[in-house]
């Protein structure tokens, strides 16, 4: 079997699953925010259950329009702290002790290894970077997950993609092997499966850059992304897992549907341009485009933990933003704005003129805190660039990683870092 | 919000309204109006950034027609929630986003996989729909074509009105 049918064959309470399967697995954690939470309460309240099955396995955070952009987006903050003071969840989380929701889980050790996980977000599939199976689900999936601990899938096929090498470029990071995985299956490629990350070039990745691959795995219209743990992931998992974990690996013989090879030795850092994630150039051929920007986001889900704003960091020191653009950076969690601040970081962001916001996923999804006006374009390093995603229909947004970010802001254009650190 | 009356799975029949490949959630309804989740409100604005106006243009069950990967992107079930009060009474596409397929189905909103009939169907064409068999007739030439049938458990789930009001009925046996 495949690490992905191990775990689900475990929680499912059988020797074996195959692909195709329908099944009913146990759940190890529930998880919504404050756009999905509030319909998922309301769902819940009419399947006539009193209590959701076990108040310390139900994740509410407060991460999209938090700190409340708006009225109606404060009520619904309310609505999701209202449930969890109701039902005593031990899992709610306010603004200021918090974080955008899938950088927050994993680094406090709320996931852990051969959990299944469910959450009302797409970007739930993070957590695969930790050896977890974990899907996004919709609201009232998530309600009967809190209701009854379990809920019915459809065992996915997998689709093995290896990466092969070790990259030249000291610029390519996680989000670059990703893309091109993107840009070459498709938005639509993995669409139903596992993406299952293996080879030389995953072992030498970090934890945040392999939580930024497993968390564009929908991008591919995958169900989850999946690494199997190794001794990187198990020295990040002790001192922060919250209960015990266990250690799935694929077998030698287990069945894939796919198989896809992306050799990195060659590979430059990808940027998606409008309106789909598998729109992918190289930076290269992107900087050639002189493609004037107007705004950079560092941050979300997808690129907002330490090394990203590390990287983003090398690049700006000592520089200037552009006169053209505005740069927003995004830590993912307190703990990393912390962090950012005692070690410099926001010091070097606001030197070179940009904002350092709290913790949101915001500008993301065209929430607040970065919204594009008609005709503006933004470089962003978080993981859609659909239509209108960040604002006006008419503006555009081009996906890439944060060193390529940084060096954009500077440029005032689509930029290599190398036009920066010359 | 919708999928709370007991709907059954009856006949459908409607005018077709086509959109392309790859259409997103975002799309269906922008995360600018997500700071709400009642329905009729959603409605308002479902599809407005690719098709202007259309709110105000479809009539009661008609049938919206995609290419493929219907509803990619996001979870969130405001999409078809904002489908189905716009008025929308099922939509048929070549394939589906697994996330939106499931709160589709979860809300009790017909979605059929019938990839001939998807890209066969002209604009405007009137389609009579049997969700529970998977069959679409296209009125306007005569043509029928089978999409994919539901697992049982989800026909159930259909039949129920949506994946709440089964559940309830399944809590309420266990209390029996």
């Amino acid at each position: 079997m495949t690490i992905t049918e191990k775990i689900l064959a475990a929680h499912a309470g059988v020797e074996k699953v195959a692909a195709g399967d329908l099944i009913n697995a146990k759940l190890d954690l529930v998880l919504a925010n404050d756009i999905t939470g509030p319909l998922a309460i309301k769902e819940f309240a009419k399947i006539g259950v009193e209590k959701v099955f076990d108040r310390e396995k139900v994740v509410l955070i407060p991460d999209h329009f938090a700190p409340a952009k708006d009225i109606p987006s404060a009520q619904q903050c309310v609505d999701i702290k209202c449930f969890a003071q109701q039902q005593g969840l031990t899992h709610y989380y306010e603004v200021g002790r918090n974080g955008i929701e899938h950088c927050f889980l994993p680094e406090q050790g709320l996931v852990v290894p051969g959990d299944v996980v469910i959450g009302a977000d797409s970007h739930t599939c993070t957590y695969g970077g930790l050896g977890a199976f974990s899907t996004g689900v919709g609201s009232t999936d998530l309600a009967v997950g809190m209701a009854q601990g379990e809920i019915w899938f459809r065992v996915p096929e997998t689709m093995k993609v290896v990466f092969k090498g070790v990259p030249e470029n000291p610029w390519v990071s996680g989000k670059d092997y990703i893309l091109a995985a993107i840009g070459k299956v498709g938005v639509d490629g993995a669409r139903y499966m596992a993406m299952e990350f293996t080879g030389e070039a995953i072992s030498n990745l970090s934890m945040d850059g392999r939580l930024t691959m497993t968390n564009m795995a929908i991008e591919a219209g995958a169900k989850n992304g999946i690494i199997a743990p190794d001794d990187k992931t198990l020295e990040y998992v002790r001192g922060r897992a919250k209960r015990p974990w266990k250690v799935y690996q694929s077998d030698d013989d287990a069945r894939y549907s796919e198989l896809v090879e992306i050799d990195v030795t060659k590979l430059q850092p990808q940027v998606a341009f409008p309106h789909l994630p598998s729109n992918v150039r190289d930076v290269d051929a992107a900087a050639k485009a002189d493609v004037r920007i107007d705004q950079v986001v560092i941050g979300s889900c997808t690129n907002g933990r330490w090394e990203d704003l590390w990287v983003a960091a090398q690049v700006l020191h000592d520089k200037k933003v552009h006169e053209n653009v505005r740069v927003i950076v995004i830590p993912g969690t307190q703990e990393i704005y912390l962090r950012a601040v005692r070690e410099g970081l926001v010091e070097t962001f606001v030197q070179a003129g940009a904002v350092v916001s709290t913790p949101t996923c915001g500008p993301c999804l065209g929430g607040y805190m970065g919204i594009l006006a008609k005709g503006e374009r933004a470089v962003s390093t978080t993981n859609r660039n659909f239509v209108g995603r960040m604002g006006h229909p008419e503006s555009e947004v081009y996906l890439a990683n944060p060193a390529v970010a940084a060096a954009s802001a500077v440029m005032g254009r689509i930029a290599a870092p190398e036009e920066v650190l010359k | 919000m919708a999928g709370i009356e007991k709907s059954g799975l009856q006949k459908l029949k409607g005018k077709v309204w086509k959109v392309g490949h790859d259409i997103d959630t975002d799309v269906i309804i922008a995360a600018r109006y997500l700071n709400r989740s009642e329905g009729d409100y959603l409605a308002q604005h479902c599809l407005e950034d690719l098709i202007p106006d259309i709110t105000t243009k479809v009539r009661q069950g008609d049938i919206l027609v995609a290419g493929k990967n219907f509803g990619c992107g996001s979870s969130r079930e405001h999409a078809p929630v904002a489908i189905k009060h716009a008025g929308f009474s099922c939509v048929i596409a070549e394939s589906f986003a697994r996330i939106f397929y499931r709160n589709a189905i979860n809300i009790g909103l017909p979605v059929i996989v019938a990839p001939e009939a998807a890209v066969a169907v002209q604009e405007g064409a009137v389609l009579e729909v049997d969700p529970a068999a998977g069959v679409i007739e296209d009125q306007t030439n005569g043509k029928t074509y089978q999409g994919e049938a539901f697992p049982p458990f989800m026909l159930e789930i259909l039949q129920a009105g949506g994946a709440i009001p089964y559940v309830r009925e399944k809590v309420k046996q266990r209390h029996v």
